[in-house]
């Protein structure tokens, strides 16, 4: 235990004395939310938005007005057809458009129910949300004022339809894509180079002749770079909280304790790299291909998985970030306990697992 | 003499290639064994094979009384090995150095605080306790390394060209480190290219493309050979090499 002590205490020496390395690694991913923070947080005063009213009656003028008048929203055409819509959406004049069915008050008053259309921007997820809010809450406003005179309640039904990216793909996803790439990135990349670094100066063969057990100086050498994640997922996890207003739903604990999972999925593959990599450079460029092009395509962050050919999707099962990413989907943004994501765990856990075995297997003890 | 090392028809091929051709040697407790050969001749493969670091392909062998092949456990507690390529930790100071090296041999954090006086003290190093070894010269890079070889106090302790590219007078300075080491009890293997330390050895054997075409002492062979010097010996053997190394 002392030597493995020990050994973590050097490996984390390396790390601090490389600064700048460390710099980056504890910096990118606080960059990468702040940067994609402030692409997101547009202002959502004044809206461009257009009206398309097929009714013309007293209640969806009302409505219309009081839209237009508020300072969120700023009204700059009235469309007169469904085509004009797209096209002003096209122009990208307006984040978006009230649509109005015909006989808009006469529904309401004969049915007592009406419906009004919401068409949002979704490109900008965030604002698209933050409007549709908006719009309804005024249009809201105008049923209760109906309302209070009435015995029989009115409703008006706010239909929300999301332009371009109809899941809200946004910092919602992004999150949790930043975690996995960035936990990738720690870890596999960083241990591989790390393990190959001492191959590469001669020092790995002198660790082999001492009696430490192999074992323990694969695990030394990922234990530092567990902290460093870990400092990671905290601070991209504050972030996406008080910067994006993404909020954590579920229990942070779970969504820990998943992420450290992630994170040892990681490492091990990382010491799997490092098995057969001979240079650092070598190490890089696996840990590339191997992780950071197929966490990109398959996790489905950033192209829908669902939308892709049927063997992509067979390859995506193979993709640990995809799994992860759709745990901390699941815990952060949709709130859901361990019961629903006990599945997916099982699976990070099982791959997690084999890689551990086979990397540890099949470190050399020996040079050839 | 008790035999700290033996090798019996030891062999190393890699693919079709035979780095090491059946060699047979033995080492006695105390020596100064000097492990000569041409670039590729198969020294330092035949030193990992004796450190448990490469597996023989045939052949026996046994360092400090256990086995090559089931021992390597054993075989690992019992030496100190200085590889041919700078062995310590560019980023660490040297205190650090001595620390990690010497923790990872077990030894006691009280053990190691006074080898590392000792040591600092011995390499006239005081005061650089605390600089990063990358900024030392190569030489005191070496004797360094050296001296954290054997900062478990091994039963041996394998050199592979340890004193490659520094000055004569820093090369005698690291041989009296050797000599002090091996006054201890300390065995010694050592590889070298330089004739003039072939002649501290004890013994030596010479390598040629992987087999050993000589062994005796630095005296007797120069006798076989009627040579004035180890480096007319080397020559004389190492002129029917066929191999240029790499
Ligand atoms: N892992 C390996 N795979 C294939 N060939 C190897 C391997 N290791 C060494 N060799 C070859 O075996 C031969 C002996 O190499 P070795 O390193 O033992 O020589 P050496 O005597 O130590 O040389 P030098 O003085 O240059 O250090 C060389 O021709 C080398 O290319
Ligand atoms: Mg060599």
């Amino acid at each position: 235990m002392k030597q493995f002590l020990i050994f973590v205490k050097k490996e984390w020496l390396h790390i601090w004395r490389d600064r700048r390395t460390l710099f980056i690694l504890i910096w990118m991913p606080i960059v990468q939310i702040i940067l994609y923070g402030f692409a997101l947080t547009n202002e959502v005063k004044n809206s461009n938005i257009a009206i398309f009213d097929q009714s013309q009656d007293q209640a969806s003028t009302t409505i219309s007005k009081e839209i237009a008048a508020s300072r969120y929203f700023n009204l700059v055409k009235n469309v007169h057809s469904d085509q004009d819509i797209g096209a002003t959406f096209r122009q990208g004049k307006i984040r978006m458009a009230v649509v109005f069915p015909v006989n808009f008050r006469y529904d309401l008053l004969h049915s007592n129910h009406a419906q009004i259309q919401l068409i949002a921007d979704a490109s900008d997820p965030n604002t698209a949300n933050t409007l549709t809010n908006y719009a309804s809450s005024i249009i809201n406003d105008y049923q209760q004022s109906l309302n209070q005179n009435e015995q029989l309640p009115y409703t008006i039904k706010t239909q929300v339809r999301m332009l371009y990216n109809p899941e809200l793909k946004g910092a919602y996803s992004f999150v949790p894509g930043v975690m996995a790439l960035v936990l990738m990135l720690v870890c596999t990349m960083m241990t591989s180079i790390a393990i190959v670094k001492e191959k590469e100066m001669g020092t790995m063969e002198v660790i082999l002749v001492s009696p430490l057990k192999p074992f323990r100086i694969i695990i030394a050498k990922a234990v530092p770079y567990l902290f460093v994640s870990l400092l990671n997922i905290v601070s991209i996890l504050l972030l996406s909280v008080y910067v994006l207003d993404v909020p954590i739903v579920g229990s942070i604990w779970l969504l820990m304790t998943e992420s450290t999972l992630f994170t040892i999925t990681s490492l091990s593959l990382g010491i799997l790299i490092s098995n057969s990599a001979k240079t650092q450079q070598t190490a890089m460029f696996i840990a590339m291909m191997s992780l950071f092009l197929p966490t990109l395509l398959f996790s489905g962050f950033m192209f829908p998985i669902e939308n892709m050919p049927l063997p992509m999707q067979i390859i995506s099962n193979v993709v640990p970030s995809k799994w992860f990413y759709i745990i901390i989907k699941d815990i952060m943004i949709k709130g859901l306990g361990f019961t629903s994501v006990w599945k997916e765990t099982l699976i990070l856990v099982g791959m997690t697992m084999t890689l551990l075995g086979i990397s540890i297997y099949k470190f050399k003890i020996r040079l050839a | 003499m008790e035999k700290v090392i033996t090798a019996k028809n030891l062999t190393k091929k890699f693919g079709s290639f035979i780095a090491v051709d059946n060699i047979n040697f033995e080492v006695e407790k105390g020596e100064i064994f000097g492990f000569l050969g041409a670039n590729g001749a198969g020294k330092t493969t035949a030193m990992r094979m004796l450190c448990g670091l490469l597996l023989p392909t045939s052949g026996q062998a046994t360092v400090a009384g256990f086995d090559v092949y089931k021992q390597n456990e054993q075989i690992k507690k019992n030496i100190g090995y200085m590889s041919q390529k700078f062995s310590m930790y560019e980023d660490l100071t040297i205190s650090e150095n001595i620390r990690f090296y010497g923790g990872i041999y077990g030894l006691s954090n009280d053990r190691i605080k006074e080898k590392t006086a000792q040591l600092i003290k011995q390499l006239h190093l005081e005061g650089q306790e605390k600089t990063l070894v990358k900024a030392l010269p190569l030489g005191w890079k070496q004797k360094l390394a050296f001296s954290i070889a054997i900062v478990h106090e091994p039963a041996i302790v394998f050199l592979d060209e340890p004193t490659g590219g520094v000055d004569p007078i820093t090369r005698r300075e690291f041989w009296g480190l050797i000599y002090e080491a091996s006054a201890r009890g300390i065995t010694i293997f050592v590889t070298t290219h330089y004739m003039d330390e072939a002649e501290y050895c004890n013994r030596v054997s010479i390598m040629v493309d992987g087999r050993i075409d000589a062994l005796d002492t630095p005296a007797n062979l120069m006798k076989d050979y009627s040579a004035d010097s180890m480096d007319e010996v080397f020559l004389h053997l190492a002129r029917k090499a066929v191999r240029t190394g790499d």
